[in-house]
């Protein structure tokens, strides 16, 4: 029984700590090997948009950063549930982790969204449903961080920012949707699971290729944020004080 | 197989630019930042943990 190989064993901080350690190299290798994939394909071999000319291009980060942006929020309301459910001493450092990462992925939405509309639309802004409920997750993600800061017990702090998250998480369907369910100048889906995508090629495997980057990005980034916040609160643990004795690997 | 013809052609991309650039140079700076900003205060975590604890020691022996 204790010989099996057992997955459950890397919920304890003192096992993923040097395996997460192990991985954030090759996560931020893939991702920068995805981004100049993404980049040559997307910025010099795409072809013109014939509606948009040049300036589709700006899909190349805007779709991946909003769905980063999206992604990043379901998993932390994942963990969340985790936590609130099982009492798991990780699942809220791992929502922790990610939180900074989905709020930047959020505002890049939203920036690279304005600087896309005031050409296409006129306008870098309008209070429609797709950008409003963007807006809205940028704020969930900057209200539970502040939750989160501002309550001294980190297993308090944990249990009510995993509240905000489960309770924001019925924001993501509304963003997603939104082109669907109510009228609005931003166009609908580039890419669905349902019909063939309607661009080129070059476009998409572009786009798909800077997701991947956007991805392993993120991946990379919380895992070292993870790690940090482990040392940081199982500080009175042995295993931590053998890593600080250690190289803190 | 390159789209474009000149580079100065692809640094105007046909008029759009300053929203295509102003798209990406703040996503490169943020892409950039991020991570050092997170190396530096793992650093400063550990150092400050590292502290902590040879005061601990000091005490205690």
């Amino acid at each position: 029984m204790t010989d099996r190989f057992n997955i459950y064993r890397y919920a304890a901080p003192s096992a993923f700590y040097p395996l997460a350690g192990a991985m954030v190299p090759w996560f931020a290798a893939a991702a920068v090997l995805f981004g100049l994939a993404g980049l040559w394909l997307g910025m010099l071999v795409a072809p013109t948009d014939f509606q948009q000319g040049e300036g589709y291009r700006i899909i190349f980060i805007h779709v991946p950063a909003s769905w980063m942006s999206m992604f990043i929020y379901l998993v932390m309301a994942f963990w969340a549930a985790i936590g609130l459910a099982f009492n798991t001493r990780l699942s809220g450092m791992m929502a922790q982790a990610l939180a900074p990462t989905g709020a930047l992925m959020a505002f890049l939405s939203l920036w690279t969204g304005a600087l896309w509309g005031k050409p296409m639309w006129g306008t870098w802004w309008v209070w429609d449903a797709r950008l409003t409920s963007e807006l809205i997750l940028l704020f969930l993600y900057i209200g539970y961080m502040a939750l989160v800061a501002a309550i001294d017990d980190p297993r308090r702090a944990d249990k009510a920012g995993g509240l905000l998250l489960l309770v924001g998480v019925v924001n993501i369907p509304i963003i997603y949707f939104s082109v669907k369910w109510w009228n609005t100048l931003h166009q609908g889906a580039s890419v669905s699971l349902t019909k063939s995508p309607s661009m080129a090629a070059t476009m998409l495997w572009g786009m798909l290729l800077m997701a991947l980057c956007f991805w392993m990005y993120s991946i990379a980034v919380a895992l070292i944020r993870v790690r940090t916040i482990m040392l940081e609160r199982e500080r009175n643990t042995d295993w931590v004080r053998e890593t600080l004795e250690g190289d803190g690997k | 197989m390159i789209h474009w013809n000149s580079f100065s052609e692809f640094l105007a991309m046909g008029g759009y630019g300053l929203y295509v650039w102003g798209s990406f140079g703040v996503t490169a700076l943020i892409l950039a930042v991020e991570p050092i900003v997170v190396a530096r205060n793992r650093n400063n975590t550990i150092a400050r943990l590292k502290r902590q604890l040879r005061a601990e020691r000091r005490i205690t022996e």
